[in-house]
């Protein structure tokens, strides 16, 4: 019994030693004038049909055919287009 | 395509604040956050100008310069974005600013200030396209619907234009070809009147 409990005791104290090797800094090392966040996906990346609420047509991942598409809508943008 | 660039035309805004509602809700702004405002300008005096005033995505935007943590980027289309994990609220931003653009929500018991927020062209930021975690933190992802920021789209007199730098400067120059006045852009030489990459342009001045 009394053994039980000391390597039970000691199996607790390698536990507690041992138990920061896993941690990850969580401090961020900057580096002066560069951007270290996230990186961003191009708004052509995805299909139209990714989200919901597309009302354009282009080919996912093609950034030609998002660029007219985005061209198209902005003329909505000119009222001439529309009264004359 | 040029980039994309905001056009505010003084002469049609009619002071609706209907680009402030329309931001508000596509994006789900909290409460004391304004990513849009409409200034007027010489208020009550005949002849009084309004314009709708937001982050301007600068060409050499001053807020990516003085920020300590380095967290804004510039995306391929012009647009000055940031990533919220890294900012850490200084304020910075916001004093280097020419619009105010930086918008601070007041967290916990003591008013602390919280990460910063601002317009972002309704262009989402540095999280998945279309996840919870994008619009929680930037809001809508409108570009990557193949659609233009909602304030624009939204505004019933088209005094706001947003998208393509070269479409916009089309639509304007009709119009004011057409009204044979008002062609001063409002903020555009502070907000583009610089290169993008001041670094990569040639010296000038005489040789040495």
């Amino acid at each position: 019994m009394k053994t039980r409990a000391k390597l039970f005791l000691a199996g607790i104290v390698v536990l507690a030693v041992v138990c920061g090797c896993g941690e990850r800094s969580q401090v961020v090392a900057y580096k002066s004038g560069k951007y270290q966040g996230k990186t961003d996906s191009n708004p052509w990346d995805s299909a139209p049909g990714a989200s919901l609420y597309t009302t354009s047509k282009w080919t996912g991942g093609d950034k030609t055919s998002w660029e007219t598409a985005i061209r198209t809508r902005n003329q909505g943008q000119n009222e001439y287009n529309r009264t004359e | 395509m040029a980039r994309m660039k905001f056009l505010c035309d003084a002469e049609r805004c009619i002071e609706c604040n209907g680009c402030v509602t329309a931001c508000k809700q596509e994006n789900e702004v909290p409460w004391g956050v304004n990513r849009r405002r409409v200034v007027t300008i010489n208020d009550g005096v005949p002849g009084e100008k309004s314009i709708s005033v937001a982050c301007m995505h600068c060409s050499d935007a001053p807020c990516m310069a003085v920020c300590p943590t380095d967290c804004f980027y510039r995306t391929e289309q012009g647009v000055v974005l940031h990533d919220k994990d890294l900012c850490i609220g200084c304020g910075y931003c916001f004093y280097a600013c020419p619009f105010g653009a930086p918008q601070y929500p007041q967290e916990g018991v003591f008013g602390m200030r919280g990460k910063m927020d601002k317009c972002t062209f309704c262009a989402g930021g540095p999280e998945k396209d279309f996840s919870k975690e994008e619009f929680n933190k930037y809001g809508s992802n409108r570009l990557a619907q193949g659609k233009l920021p909602a304030c624009a789209e939204m505004c019933s007199t088209k005094a706001l234009l947003a998208g393509d730098a070269d479409t916009v400067a089309d639509i304007f120059r009709t119009r004011v070809l057409k009204r044979g006045k008002g062609s001063e852009v409002w903020g555009w030489g502070t907000a583009y009147g610089k290169p993008d990459n001041p670094q990569a342009q040639p010296p000038q001045g005489a040789k040495s």
